[in-house]
């Protein structure tokens, strides 16, 4: 099978178990199920990191650091917002300050 | 090598659903952000083996520079501030997917036109995305105004640039200057920034969601030009669980999302007098009120967030609660600025679930409350929703009319974001208590504690 196809058939199977996971998901966990999905897509850092591993020139290096840097944010960023926001729903219901 | 790095990014993308799987539902939660974290930190480990790299100072720099900003930054806001946090680091996300298509642009080595068009529609949806989120930050934040922002002929304009972006984009394919990656992503910059100048603060949380959407979609796509399997899976299934995400919440706000992208929303004026008086009460005859009653149910809304009053308002409902008060939480779904955002601040203040009630279960108690109390809630408690040809008709709303009497603390006289004047305001059993909703609370706690 030609990797074309091959890749049409992973974003299908993938855009469909996106679907899957989300849906019957309760309204007060809808925040933080966004802020964690945002987490998810901070991988890009690791794509930032292969591009800049192979960048060339100045422009590519100066970029391909401006990648890193918000992909970097991006995860550490979205996971400890998510974390936060989580850490609410774990505490016992009787328990205070 | 690279085996064992393909290996461990094919577990990285398991884990990730799997973790997303566990935080949809309220008991699994926590475990599941722990999961997906340790699954990108070890992602981002291995991805140091890649065969062939250079520039690893420079990429370590970086790393230790985007993680420490964004970490302390979380770490230190508000609770009330989360909504455009997640804003910033989304944009951030869009911004990292443009960064990889721009250095991959400028290369040109792609190994067929197809991955470089999905490169191309990936950077345009990335810059789109980042600049967008940016923008819907600056306005939660309050760095610029919330309201919309309309100007003649703004759709076509927005179009316009749009057609731009894409034409420049299409053209890229067969001439890859630099000048015209530069026009195009300038093109799908001021594209992402038009498109959000519309939207209203309400609206920002279905906005946001949707921006997460694309951010995902994105990095999808860049996965499959620069051919990286856990960009294109996570991306991928953050895209689609996005999409579903927005739909739900916009399904939660009775809006569209066709409606909600346009824009505009709370720029006309609804027209139609309302009757009786706004009628003022004060803090000591408020306590009494709250003092002798059997049953309080308290309306929390944007007004409680912005006032940071979640700890006086658990104060107060301890201190009724002392008096033998029966004391509710009536948790409208879209109260504040996001879906769930009253629960997480209550939480943060320690209020027990049990006493926190949907809005299907809390509406038949009204009639039986003495007094209900909102706090900064304005919309979702407008009984104009009821009625046909309002801007909010529809909506479903807590039935706070229906409660034997009503307090209402409120900053000022202005209107809910929807700009609909609010009927439960001038009821005949309704008093307005004006004030900072925190400083409101502290009061009240101190004259119920003389009663």
């Amino acid at each position: 099978m030609d990797s074309t196809w091959a890749a049409l058939y992973i974003f299908l199977l993938a855009a469909f178990t996106g679907y899957e996971v989300i849906s019957r998901v309760p309204v007060i966990l809808h925040t933080p199920l966004m802020s964690g999905s945002n987490f998810v897509h901070g991988v890009v850092l690791v794509g930032a990191m292969v591009v800049l591993g192979h960048a060339d020139t100045a422009l590519e290096r100066a970029i391909g650091f401006i990648g890193v840097v918000l992909g970097a944010a991006n995860a550490a960023g979205g996971y400890a917002v998510t974390e936060r926001m989580l850490e609410m729903f774990e505490r016992k219901p009787k328990g205070g300050q | 090598m690279d085996t064992f790095v393909q290996l461990v990014y094919f577990l990285t993308a398991l884990v990730f659903i799997l973790g997303l799987r566990r935080m949809s539902a309220p008991g699994t939660a926590r475990s599941g952000i722990v999961w997906a974290g340790l699954a990108m930190a070890a992602a981002t480990l291995v991805t140091f083996l890649t065969p062939d790299m250079q520039n690893f100072g420079l990429m370590l720099v970086a790393i230790v520079l985007g993680t420490v900003v964004a970490w302390v930054a979380a770490k230190r806001v508000a609770m009330t501030d989360m909504p455009q946090m997640v804003a910033v680091y989304n944009g951030m996300g869009g911004g990292a997917a443009g960064s990889i298509a721009a250095v991959e642009l400028l290369r040109g080595e792609f190994e067929s036109t197809g991955l470089m068009a999905l490169a191309v529609l990936g950077a345009l949806i990335g810059a789109v995305s980042f600049a967008g989120s940016l923008m819907a930050f600056a306005k939660l934040q309050g760095l610029i105004s919330s309201r919309p922002l309309i100007f003649p002929a703004q759709r076509p304009f927005n179009l316009a640039v749009l057609l731009v972006a894409v034409g420049v984009g299409v053209w890229l394919l067969r001439d890859d200057a630099a000048a015209f990656i530069l026009l195009f992503f300038v093109a799908a910059l001021a594209f992402g920034v038009l498109v959000t100048l519309p939207i209203g603060g309400g609206d920002m949380p279905v906005v946001i969601s949707l921006f997460n959407a694309l951010t995902g979609l994105a990095v999808g796509f860049e996965g499959f030009a620069i051919g990286n399997a856990a960009l294109i899976v996570a991306g991928t299934v953050v895209g689609a669980a996005g999409t579903l995400l927005t739909v739900l919440m916009a399904r939660a706000m009775n809006r569209s999302i066709a409606s909600v992208v346009l824009g505009g929303f709370g720029v006309e004026q609804a027209g139609g007098e309302v009757k009786g008086s706004l009628k003022p009460i004060e803090v000591e005859d408020a306590a009494v009120l709250l003092g002798y009653a059997s049953k309080v149910i308290f309306v929390p809304g944007y007004g409680m967030a912005v006032a940071q009053a979640q700890h006086k308002l658990r104060e107060l409902s301890d201190l009724l609660e002392s008096k033998g008060v029966e004391v509710k939480y009536a948790i409208h779904p879209v109260a504040g600025r996001m879906p769930g955002h009253m629960n997480v601040l209550l939480a943060e203040a320690g209020v027990a679930y049990e006493k926190l009630y949907d809005l299907e279960e809390i509406n038949p108690e009204f009639p039986t409350a003495d007094v209900a109390v909102v706090i900064g809630a304005n919309d979702v408690v407008n009984p104009a929703a009821h009625r046909q040809g309002s801007p909010l008709y529809g909506m479903p709303i807590l039935d706070v009319d229906k409660a034997q009497n009503a307090i209402v603390i409120k900053r000022g006289q202005g209107k809910g974001f929807a700009g609909v004047e609010n009927e439960l305001f001038y009821a005949e059993n309704t008093r307005m208590l004006y004030g900072d909703a925190q400083n409101v609370l502290g009061k009240l706690v101190q004259a119920l504690k003389r009663l």
